[in-house]
C-alpha cells in the first residue's frame, strides 16, 4: 500500500523535531514517486535545501507565497495536456499560505474542483519568518506579533469547514502522531478525482517553545484533548471521526508548550469550554 | 484566407495556430474577447488546449507557470490592473526561465478609473525580465503571437505581445490567416529539455544563496541580450515563409529626414499618414516605429536616426516625475554616442485620448521650431 523506500533524503534543513518534515516523509510514502509537488513560500522552501540540492525524490517547483493551489492546477493541466493522467499533483503549503495569503487561489481551485491534493501542514503561525501570528494561530497563543501580555484575541479560522463548504469530494485532518491514519487518508485522497484537502497538524518545537523530543507527544495530546480532532469530510457533508479522543484536559496539552505559559486557570477553563463545544458540534455532524 | 477580425480575436487565432496547450486567464476590459474567443475555440475543438478560468490574474500567471514547468506551451492575456496584479508572478515566470506568451491590451492604470488605451501598464513591467513587442495592426498582432512562442522557446524567457485598447483590440480589420500546417512547420511542438517529470525528477526555482544568485541573473541578462538577434532571426524566417516581416524597428520615409517621429503601437498608422502629408508639403519628416521594446534594439534604432537632427518621441505613457518612458529609454541608449540626435519628448493620448493627425502635425512643427528640446516633456492635445 505504501512506498517501502524513503522518498526523502536525510540532510534537509529543518529544525530538530520539525513536524512538517515528518509530515512530508509520510506523505511521500503514501503518494509514491509518481508525484509532482508545488511548494509556495513556507518553511519547506528552506527545508528542502538550496540549489543545487533537494531533499525529496519527486519533482517539485517552488513558487510564490499565494500560489500553491493555482500552480498545482497549472501543473495538472500541463501534465494532462502532455497525456499524463496518472501523476498525482500536490500543493504543499503552510498555514499562512493556506489560511491567509493563499486562500483565494485555494478557493478558486476547489470551486473548479481541479484534480489536485492540497496539503496544508499547519504549525499555527508564520514560523519561517520567526513565529508571527496567522489566522491558523489558536486563541490566546503567544507569537512574536501577539506578545504574552497581549496574546491572540481571535480563535483559529476553521479551514476544514471552509473547504467542506466548497463541497469538494474529500477533506481530512491528519496528525504526525497518527501516521497510519494519515497515510490511509492520503492514499484515499489519491484515488479520488477532484480537489482534495489534507490538513496536517504539524508541531513546531521552535515556535511553540516546546522540547523537540516532545513534538509527537504534543501532537498526540492535541488529538486526545479534542483540540485537533482527526476526521474526514466527503462531498462537504458526510463527516467521519477517525480517532476517538481520550478526553485529556486541554491543560495537559498547554503545559508542554511555552507559547501557552502565560495562560491562567480562568483562561484555560474558558478554552476548555470552547473546545468541548466545538467537539460537540463536530460530533453532531458525524452522527447525522 | 482573409478574415475580418478585431485585434483581440487576432490574438486568439494566433494562439490557436500556435497550438497552445494550456490557457489560463481572468477577464478584464478590454482583454475579455481574447479569452472569450479562446474559450469558444477550445469548446469547438479547434484548439486542443486545457482552458483554466481562474479567479484572478495572479492565479492565471501562477497557473501557466505550473503548466509551462510541466513542459507544455502556455498562454494568458490581461490588461492594466490585471497586469499590475500579476507583477510578482511576471518575475517568477522569467526567473523560472519559462517560455510563456502573454498578450497585454494596453490600458491606463487607475486611479482614477479608466478603461481606455495607454502604454503605462506594460512599460511599468519593463524590469520583470519579459521580452516586449508592440504591435501596429491586427495582422501584426496575429503574426507576432506566433513569432512570440518561437522566440520564447528559443531563449527561455517569456514574451509579452502588446496591443492598443480599442483602437486594435475592438477594431475590425482584414487579417490574413496563415495555413495551420505551414505554421506547424514554422513553430514545431514545444519540447523542453527540463520539465516536471516523475521519471526524471528535478527541482525548479529553488532558493539560491548569494553564492549562486548573481550567476543566474547574469545568465538571464545574457539570454535577454541574445534574444534581440533571435527576435530578428525569427521575424526574418516568418517573413520568408509568410511574406510579412516587421523588423525590430521600421524606418518609414526616413531618407534625408531632419525630424523623425518615434512611435510604438497603433498610433504608428496615424503617424504614417501624417508623415505622408508633411512630405507632400516638402518637410523632410520620417517615422521610426519601435516594435521591440525589451530588449531595446539600440543598433537598429541608431542605424535609422544616427545622423538625424531631431527625434520627436511620442509617449502614450508616463513615468511620473520623469516623463515619457520610450523617450527615457532612447536617451539612455544614445547617451554615449558621439553623433546623436536631440530627443524631444511628447506626452499624448493618456487614458484613451485620441492622438489625431492635428496633434502629430503640431508635434512635428513644435520640434522644428524649438532649436533645443525643453528640459521637461511636452504635453500635447490637452484641453484648452
Amino acid at each position: 500500500m505504501y512506498e517501502p523506500r524513503e522518498l526523502m533524503h536525510s540532510g534537509h534543513l529543518a529544525c530538530a523535531g520539525c513536524g512538517a518534515t515528518i509530515a512530508m516523509r509520510y506523505t511521500l510514502k503514501a503518494l509514491g514517486e509518481q508525484t509532482v509537488i508545488a511548494i509556495p513560500a513556507c518553511c519547506w522552501s528552506i527545508i528542502n535545501g538550496p540549489f543545487p540540492y533537494t531533499s525529496i525524490k519527486v519533482p517539485l517547483i517552488h513558487t510564490a507565497f499565494e500560489t500553491g493551489a493555482s500552480t498545482a492546477s497549472g501543473i495538472k493541466a500541463g501534465l494532462d495536456a502532455r497525456g499524463d493522467k496518472e501523476t498525482t499533483v500536490a500543493a504543499w503549503v503552510g498555514d499562512g499560505g493556506t489560511f491567509d495569503i493563499g486562500i483565494q487561489a485555494l478557493s478558486g481551485a476547489a470551486e473548479r474542483n481541479d484534480d489536485i491534493i492540497y496539503f496544508c501542514y499547519d504549525n499555527e503561525a508564520y514560523m519561517n519568518t520567526g513565529i508571527q501570528r496567522s489566522s491558523a494561530t489558536p486563541f490566546a497563543t503567544w507569537t512574536t506579533t501577539t506578545p504574552s501580555n497581549h496574546p491572540k484575541s481571535q480563535p483559529k479560522k476553521n479551514m476544514m469547514e471552509i473547504m467542506a463548504a466548497h463541497r469538494i469530494p474529500y477533506a481530512a485532518t491528519c496528525s504526525v502522531a497518527f501516521p497510519d491514519d494519515m497515510m490511509a487518508k492520503i492514499v484515499k485522497a489519491k484515488s479520488i478525482r477532484g480537489t482534495k484537502f489534507i490538513h496536517i497538524y504539524s508541531p513546531c518545537p521552535t515556535g511553540w517553545k516546546s522540547p523537540s523530543s516532545l513534538a509527537i507527544k504534543v501532537a498526540r495530546l492535541a488529538v486526545h484533548s479534542k483540540i485537533f480532532p482527526l476526521y474526514e469530510v466527503e462531498n462537504g457533508d458526510h463527516y467521519n471521526i477517525n480517532i476517538a479522543p481520550k478526553n485529556v484536559p486541554v491543560e495537559e496539552y498547554f503545559r508542554l508548550q511555552g507559547r501557552f505559559s502565560h495562560l491562567n486557570e480562568e483562561q484555560i477553563r474558558g478554552i476548555q469550554e470552547t473546545v468541548d463545544r466545538e467537539w460537540e458540534r463536530l460530533l453532531k455532524k458525524a452522527l447525522e | 484566407m482573409k478574415k475580418i477580425m478585431v485585434g483581440n480575436h487576432a490574438v486568439s487565432w494566433g494562439v490557436m495556430l500556435s497550438r497552445a496547450e494550456v490557457v489560463s486567464a481572468y477577464p478584464i476590459t478590454p482583454q475579455t474577447s481574447i479569452v472569450e474567443e479562446l474559450s469558444v475555440l477550445c469548446a469547438d475543438g479547434k484548439l486542443k488546449a486545457n482552458f483554466i478560468p481562474v479567479e484572478s490574474e495572479h492565479s492565471a500567471m501562477a497557473c501557466v507557470i505550473g503548466a509551462a514547468a510541466a513542459g507544455v506551451r502556455t498562454f494568458t492575456a490581461t490588461s492594466s490592473q490585471g497586469l499590475a496584479l500579476m507583477h510578482e508572478m511576471l518575475h517568477w515566470a522569467s526567473g523560472s526561465r519559462l517560455p510563456i506568451v502573454m498578450a497585454n491590451v494596453n490600458r491606463a492604470l487607475g486611479a482614477p478609473f479608466n478603461i481606455w488605451g495607454e502604454q503605462s501598464d506594460s512599460l511599468s513591467q519593463r524590469d520583470t525580465g519579459w521580452i516586449q513587442i508592440y504591435c501596429e495592426s491586427n495582422q501584426e498582432v496575429l503574426d507576432t503571437v506566433i513569432q512570440a512562442f518561437k522566440i520564447a522557446e528559443k531563449v527561455l524567457l517569456p514574451v509579452m505581445v502588446v496591443l492598443d485598447a480599442f483602437v486594435l483590440s475592438h477594431t475590425a480589420e482584414p487579417v490574413d490567416i496563415p495555413d495551420a500546417h505551414i505554421v506547424d512547420q514554422f513553430l514545431p511542438a514545444f519540447k523542453p529539455e527540463f520539465k516536471l517529470d516523475p521519471q526524471n525528477p528535478r527541482s525548479f526555482a529553488c532558493f539560491l544563496t548569494p553564492d549562486f544568485f548573481m550567476e543566474f541573473r547574469y545568465k538571464m541578462q545574457r539570454a535577454m541580450l541574445e534574444s534581440e538577434a533571435v527576435c530578428k532571426e525569427v521575424d526574418g524566417q516568418f517573413g520568408e515563409i509568410f511574406g510579412r516581416g516587421y523588423g525590430l524597428v521600421e524606418a518609414y520615409r526616413c531618407e534625408g529626414a531632419d525630424v523623425v517621429l518615434m512611435t510604438a503601437g497603433a498610433v504608428t498608422s496615424t503617424a504614417r499618414v501624417a508623415v505622408d502629408a508633411l512630405r507632400e508639403k516638402g518637410r523632410k519628416v520620417g517615422l521610426l516605429k519601435l516594435r521591440l521594446f525589451r530588449p531595446f534594439p539600440k543598433e537598429d534604432i541608431l542605424e535609422v536616426i544616427r545622423k538625424v537632427e531631431k527625434v520627436a518621441v511620442l509617449d502614450r505613457n508616463l513615468s511620473l516625475g520623469l516623463g515619457g518612458m520610450f523617450a527615457h529609454e532612447l536617451r539612455a541608449a544614445l547617451c554615449n554616442e558621439k553623433v546623436r540626435p536631440r530627443i524631444y519628448n511628447y506626452i499624448t493620448g493618456l487614458g484613451g485620448r485620441d492622438t489625431t493627425l492635428q496633434i502629430l502635425n503640431d508635434v512635428v512643427y513644435q520640434t522644428y521650431e524649438q532649436p533645443e528640446p525643453p528640459e521637461q516633456s511636452i504635453w500635447v492635445g490637452m484641453r484648452g
